[in-house]
């Protein structure tokens, strides 16, 4: 993980003024200066996001025909009906017959990519997160499927008894703790108003601030420059807490997914966002 | 090979408002991978935009520019249905050409 | 609401029958989707099943990756204990905090007779800085940090700290009134193994889960008390 890749430099820039200033009560200020600079960016790039070369990759990758079959993902059915995007990002994760489970947005394109196309899931695997030019599909394909969601308001189905059941299972997931360092998602995600370094966490089992991170994702990390979903961030959370490694689409990662965006249940969807 | 770059052209009073969304690594050439070697340079050295024939934009970048860069910049006497191409080349060689179509 | 039943009245002032209908009727989706909306179900109780599913779902979840093993998935009594009762929303009973730190202090070892506690505090302010370590990403055979500034404020030259933790700042000046020696142990044990005087505390256990050697501990332990640490200078 290139982690080091870049300094950001609104912390730098946010770093300077503290030190130049150096006193305790700046560092309340300098934070707020660092959300500030973080707004401005955001601001700066909203109708210009990098995210949409995701976005259009995305597109050409949906309509494209790939695989032994060589079809289109245009025959998916990401739950609102086969080749039905607008709308669908707000309606997931949800329970599919054809598969009897429940699947994320990134778990279904998973399956439709193998069960439409034909391509091997043992190789999907291998790459469903970018590195440079090291691209992933899923990432290029979540980014456009989101932002055919814009502005709907984020509302997961719970009717059947196994989204129910996913729902259950990720609270449960919520609280585990294990690995050297015994952190569990509660760990960082369970309080309000608390930071790691200069990072704000939000508490995820909160609603309104659920609501107001989970509707940006998947979303493009500056610090990064790649477009990351939230099999991203759960697999990425996870590494941090000195975890094995969480396989793509698994029970857990789904599970999870599903906890946080009920919990965020409501929020007006803004994705791909823009994020540190 | 490159993405296309996304290109906005549209006229704002009496000035052309282009905003260009380049996708491109932008290696400083400084940063070292997980195995703890060099990533070498690659980055744009040179953007260059034209309609009609006429430069209206240049710029020679080096390794501080970011990664996926986005740049705006806006000229006179343009009008609706201009076409302008922007083009850049970077330190392997590579080059990339696109085009817009100036908005209302 | 309010709005939209003024609306709703001033359509009535000037409308047909008809077009009122539709704006009650649009009044009557929006209170139908507020509903809908009013978000996730916290309220669903835990059922006896749920618990169970957890160490499956894990198994079938992980696969083992650079250094971290599936034996990291296993949870320990502490680990156990304490996530359990997070689940639940309930305090740990008295025994159960009792078992979880006795055997916790069992598992400190400290350095032999004779070696100072206190090591080198610029050696120590490194190991606060670093959060390298223990991650699958991470080369096996590179010494851990222990990420300190992560959750805690230490030095005051250290404007970038974290706040799940306390502010450590001034921490020997704060505990001047304790015995020396009493607090040069306190604060060596407190990083070796925090859940033997705070079961299900959020800090990792240092010492106890080899992340910290015990002269990277002793070191940071000269960071917090040390005369001339940044901390208490």
């Amino acid at each position: 993980m290139p982690d080091s890749r870049r300094p950001v430099w609104w912390a730098a820039l946010g770093g300077l003024l503290a030190l130049a200033l150096g006193t305790a009560s700046v560092v309340a200020q300098s934070a707020q200066e660092t959300a500030r600079e973080i707004e401005r960016y955001r601001e700066a790039v909203a109708d210009s996001s990098p995210g949409e070369l995701w976005e259009a990759r995305g597109e050409d990758l949906w309509k494209m025909p790939r695989g032994p079959r060589n079809v289109s993902l245009e025959r998916c059915d990401l739950g609102q009906g086969p080749g039905v995007v607008a709308g669908a990002l707000a309606r997931l994760p949800r329970w599919f017959a054809d598969a009897d489970r429940v699947m994320d947005l990134e778990t279904r394109l998973l399956h439709c990519m193998v069960t439409l196309q034909g391509l091997d899931p043992a190789v999907l695997r291998r790459q469903p997160f970018g590195n440079g030019e090291q691209r992933s599909d899923f990432e290029a394909l979540s980014a456009w499927i989101a932002a055919q969601s814009r502005g709907m308001t984020l509302a997961p189905p719970l009717d059947h008894p196994a989204e129910r059941a996913a729902w259950r299972l990720g609270r449960e997931l919520f609280f585990v703790r294990g690995g050297t360092h015994d952190f569990a998602c509660t760990t960082c995600h369970a309080q309000s108003g608390r930071r790691i370094r200069l990072q704000e966490l939000p508490n995820l089992s909160r609603p309104e601030e659920a609501r107001r991170v989970l509707g940006t994702w998947p979303a493009y990390r500056v610090s990064q420059g790649e477009m990351r979903t939230l099999q991203w961030r759960m697999n990425d959370c996870f590494r941090q807490q000195r975890f094995p490694d969480l396989v793509f689409g698994s029970e857990v990662s789904v599970a999870l997914v599903s906890y946080l965006l009920h919990n965020a249940s409501g929020a007006a969807l803004a994705a791909p966002g823009v994020r540190r | 090979m490159a993405d296309p770059m996304r290109i906005r052209a549209r006229i704002e009073g009496d000035q052309c408002v282009v905003r260009v969304l380049i996708g491109h690594e932008m290696e400083t050439g400084q940063r070292r991978d997980a195995t703890g070697r060099l990533v070498p340079a690659w980055f744009i050295q040179r953007v260059t935009a034209t309609t009609g024939g006429r430069v209206v934009f240049s710029a020679s970048w080096g390794p501080a520019v970011s990664k996926n860069p986005v740049i705006q910049f806006s000229y006179a006497g343009a009008k609706v249905g201009d076409r302008i191409q922007v083009t850049w080349v970077d330190t392997r060689g590579d080059r990339r050409t696109d085009e817009a179509v100036v908005s209302a | 609401m309010r709005r939209l039943l003024a609306r709703a009245l001033s359509a009535l002032q000037r409308t047909s029958a008809r077009a009122l209908c539709l704006v009650l009727g649009s009044v009557a989706l929006s209170l139908v989707l507020a509903a809908c909306v009013v978000g996730p179900p916290q309220t669903m109780p835990r059922e006896p099943g749920d618990a169970q599913r957890v160490r499956a779902a894990l198994s079938a979840s992980f696969v083992a990756r650079g250094q971290a093993g599936l034996d990291r998935l296993e949870q320990d009594l502490a680990q156990r204990l304490c996530s359990e009762a997070e689940a639940a929303g309930k305090p740990l009973s008295d025994d159960r905090v009792q078992a979880i730190e006795r055997e916790n202090q069992a598992l400190i070892r400290w350095p032999a007779a004779g070696t100072p506690l206190l090591g080198d505090w610029r050696s120590g302010e490194r190991i606060a800085q670093s959060g390298v370590g223990r991650q699958w990403s991470d080369a096996p055979d590179v010494p851990a940090g222990g990420n300190c500034y992560a959750c805690h404020q230490l030095s005051p030259d250290e404007f970038s700290y974290g706040t799940l933790g306390p502010s450590l700042l001034r921490y020997a000046v704060l505990r001047a009134q304790m015995p020396r020696t009493e607090l040069e142990r306190y604060t060596y044990g407190r990083i070796y193994n925090p859940q033997a005087w705070l079961a299900c505390s959020n800090m990792p256990r240092f010492g106890s889960h080899g992340i910290l050697t015990q002269d990277q501990i002793r070191d940071l332990v000269a960071l917090l008390l040390a005369p001339d640490s940044p901390i208490n200078r």
